[in-house]
């Protein structure tokens, strides 16, 4: 299949959503990224490989979302001097891939004008580049610290305050930068990568059933859906058929995950406004949630009940009517939580206008999944690709048009009563049968798994080696994208409001540290 | 207003019952004596540091603050400074770029102080164990006191492990403590 009338043959990966791979040459390259900009499309995501071990080269590849789904390019390079043409003049969130990708394979952006390290601090030396394959990943440096060059804001009146890597509360690690009058915030530079662990190098080698339980750890809070994005990319390159009723069980625990999240950051945004009463009434709720996950699934966080082929347990069978009786109890508990919301004028006041993305610039900066949703976009990988089972529930995808933390808080209202819409169709209609098809991952194959977990669109790109053990498995959060989106939404925000914006986008550290 | 105070009469107090300290998780390098705990008394303030986690470990510890498990009814709270706790409770593998900044938020402690390190990670370096980016296990950087095992560990066994770094090790204290409740 062509696309945008450039000369390179994509093929569909054997995946459930649309998925489609091609080899490019450099110019190429560059025509399918300025295409992709023109019929608004995004950048899903950019990494690179090292295939020098199994007689290939190097190779970078840039996955992209568009109205046919995704297109996955890859590019070979130079394997002395590899380097690849820039696209973050036209994807911004290309720029802390690409720096990625040169920390990691040592892979240069040709044209991009910041060479700052992004996921590499002080741990490893400028000249070590883990995921090589003459690397084993076991090496030990201890380079000298260096300094990491913020842009500066200078002015009369203008102040820097550092916070971070060690925040506050129970949070992630990582820095930021505020630099600000007064009050005001004039500019917030972020620093990532403190919680990196080499989890890419960590998969080199694995078998791909092995690999299920490192991607399920990803980020912690997505645990079900980097687990399905696995499992649906080991299942597109094995051409595995999995069962019906895996991929309704699959569903339900995606939509659990969803809704437990969902109920989590709304009592930490009723929080950070104040508004203590939230809190304690959503973290109850959260609780019961997790327990009954505990009873019906053998995990709270549903963590390892995904595997290559199916799932790994069938719910008991009192499961279905404790499931039910749980969804109706939380859709009244929630509704009488959200007219509180509503009507309360001081927490209203604190969110309305709060941390305001438009829709605009959330299409130019390529802003993804739930914040996406409250800046007026509709992509929902859901609804767009339905998949199995997505396709046959009647999905109906949640959109808020203010881009404010209050569109934040009403879109996770919003999808709250979808999913819990959604859970009970899944078990009204779940198909009898088997939960598990054997898997065999073949030798030197490609594959993709791509889903849209509680924060975004979730990408896993696998490929195997000469004995179908993990060669690369790359991961990709939502927060990739997010991350740098944050930064304008706090511009012109007092610093007091900037917890409250960060948790109305709560992003996943762990997930893009990787 | 009235829909609020509504909702709080419904639910009524949901707290359940302290569970019992789980001294079996303790290490050989518990550095604290009973002296001090009698300094301590019982109030605790506990310092998190996520030092490299996948964030599983940080959703259990923040449901210690729901009303279920109601950690402040207990004299026990989470600060925003090292230099106010007694405790550092560690979430791990610790990745080398946070080695730095966990032997710094140590060293601020002031002592006597605790350490619990929570989740296999933690514990042992988990499933991302030891590499060039990761320095694994917490006592790898720091003197642990007591190890929280589970991935993630439901919130009742971080709790158990908080109890038992603060616990003194006679047994008559402890059933003390339970009759307490």
């Amino acid at each position: 299949m062509r696309f945008f009338g450039i000369d390179c043959e994509f093929a569909r990966l054997d995946a459930p959503l649309p998925i489609f791979r091609a080899r490019v040459d450099a110019v190429q390259w560059q025509d399918l990224a300025r295409s992709v900009v023109e019929i608004h499309g995004q950048l899903v995501s950019l990494w690179g490989a090292d295939h020098r071990a199994a007689g290939g080269g190097f190779e970078v590849s840039a996955a992209y979302r568009c109205a046919d789904g995704l297109l996955w390019a890859y590019l070979a390079l130079d394997t002395v001097q590899p380097r690849y043409p820039d696209i973050a003049h036209l994807f911004p969130a290309a720029n802390r891939m690409q720096r990625a990708a040169r920390d990691l394979v040592g892979f240069v952006a040709d044209g991009s004008g910041d060479d700052r390290p992004w996921l590499r601090h002080d741990a490893w030396p400028e000249d070590y580049f883990p995921l090589r394959n003459e690397n084993t990943g076991q090496e030990r440096f201890d380079p000298a610290a260096a300094d990491y060059a913020f842009v500066r804001v200078e002015g009369d009146g203008v102040h820097e305050i550092p916070v971070g890597p060690v925040h506050a509360g129970i949070i992630e690690p990582g820095h930021f930068r505020f630099s600000v009058v007064g009050e005001k915030v004039l500019r917030l530079e972020q620093r990532l990568g403190y919680k990196h662990k080499g989890i890419e190098r960590r998969f080199v080698g694995m078998t791909v059933d092995e690999g299920a339980r490192l991607a399920g750890r990803v980020s912690g809070d997505s645990t079900v859906a980097y687990a399905w994005a696995y499992a649906m990319a080991v299942e597109s390159l094995s051409a595995a058929q999995v069962p019906e009723r895996a991929c309704w069980l699959r569903a339900l625990l995606l939509e659990r995950e969803r809704i437990a999240n969902h109920l989590g950051d709304l009592g930490a945004l009723g929080n950070d406004a104040a508004f203590g009463m939230a809190l304690a009434q959503f973290s109850r709720l959260r609780e019961d949630w997790l327990r009954v996950n505990a009873k019906c699934f053998g995990h709270r966080l549903l963590m390892d009940q995904i595997r290559p082929g199916g799932v790994v347990s069938d719910p008991p069978r009192d499961a279905r009517q404790m499931l039910r009786e749980q969804t109706a109890v939380m859709i009244s508990a929630v509704s009488e939580l959200q007219s509180i919301f509503d009507e309360h004028a001081g927490l209203q006041d604190r969110l309305v206008t709060t941390g305001r993305i438009t829709p605009d610039l959330a299409r130019k900066l390529g802003l993804t999944g739930l914040a996406a949703r409250a800046s007026g976009g509709v992509a929902d990988l859901r609804a767009d690709f339905g998949w199995a089972p997505y396709g046959h529930i009647r999905f109906k995808p949640c959109s808020q048009q203010n881009g404010d933390v209050a569109a934040r808080v009403n879109i996770r209202f919003a999808e709250l009563f979808e999913s819990l819409r959604l859970s009970d169709a899944l078990l009204d209609e779940l198909p009898h049968g088997p939960i598990h098809a054997p898997t065999v991952a073949p030798a030197n194959t490609k594959g993709a798994g791509w889903v849209e977990g509680w924060r975004g669109e979730v990408l896993v790109a696998l490929e195997t080696d000469a004995v179908g053990a993990i060669s690369r498995c790359h991961c990709h959060d939502p927060s990739w994208q997010n991350w740098p989106v944050l930064e304008h939404a706090v511009i012109g925000n007092i610093v007091a409001d900037f917890p409250l914006i960060n948790k109305s986008f709560n992003l996943s550290y762990a997930g893009q540290d990787l | 207003m009235w829909q609020v105070l509504k909702r709080i009469a419904r639910t009524g107090i949901v707290t359940e019952p302290k569970p019992q300290p789980a001294l079996e998780w303790r290490t050989d390098a518990q550095q604290i004596h009973a002296e001090i705990l009698a300094i301590l008394g019982r109030a605790l303030a506990i310092r998190e540091v996520d030092a490299g986690s996948c964030n599983g470990c940080e959703l259990e510890i923040n449901a210690l603050n729901n009303p279920y498990y109601n950690i402040e009814g207990l004299g026990i709270k989470f600060v925003a400074s090292p230099r106010h706790a007694d405790m550092l409770l560690v979430t791990g593998p610790v990745s080398r770029h946070m080695e730095i900044a966990l032997r710094r938020t140590y060293d601020a402690t002031p002592a006597p102080k605790l350490v619990v390190a929570v989740g296999d990670c933690g514990c042992t370096g988990g499933i991302f164990g030891e590499s060039y980016a990761s320095c694994g296990r917490v006592s790898n950087v720091i003197p642990v006191d007591v190890a929280v095992p589970g991935c993630p560990p439901p919130p009742i066994d971080i709790l158990r492990g908080i109890l038992a770094a603060v616990c003194t090790s006679h047994p008559d204290d402890i059933s003390a403590d339970a009759e307490s409740n």
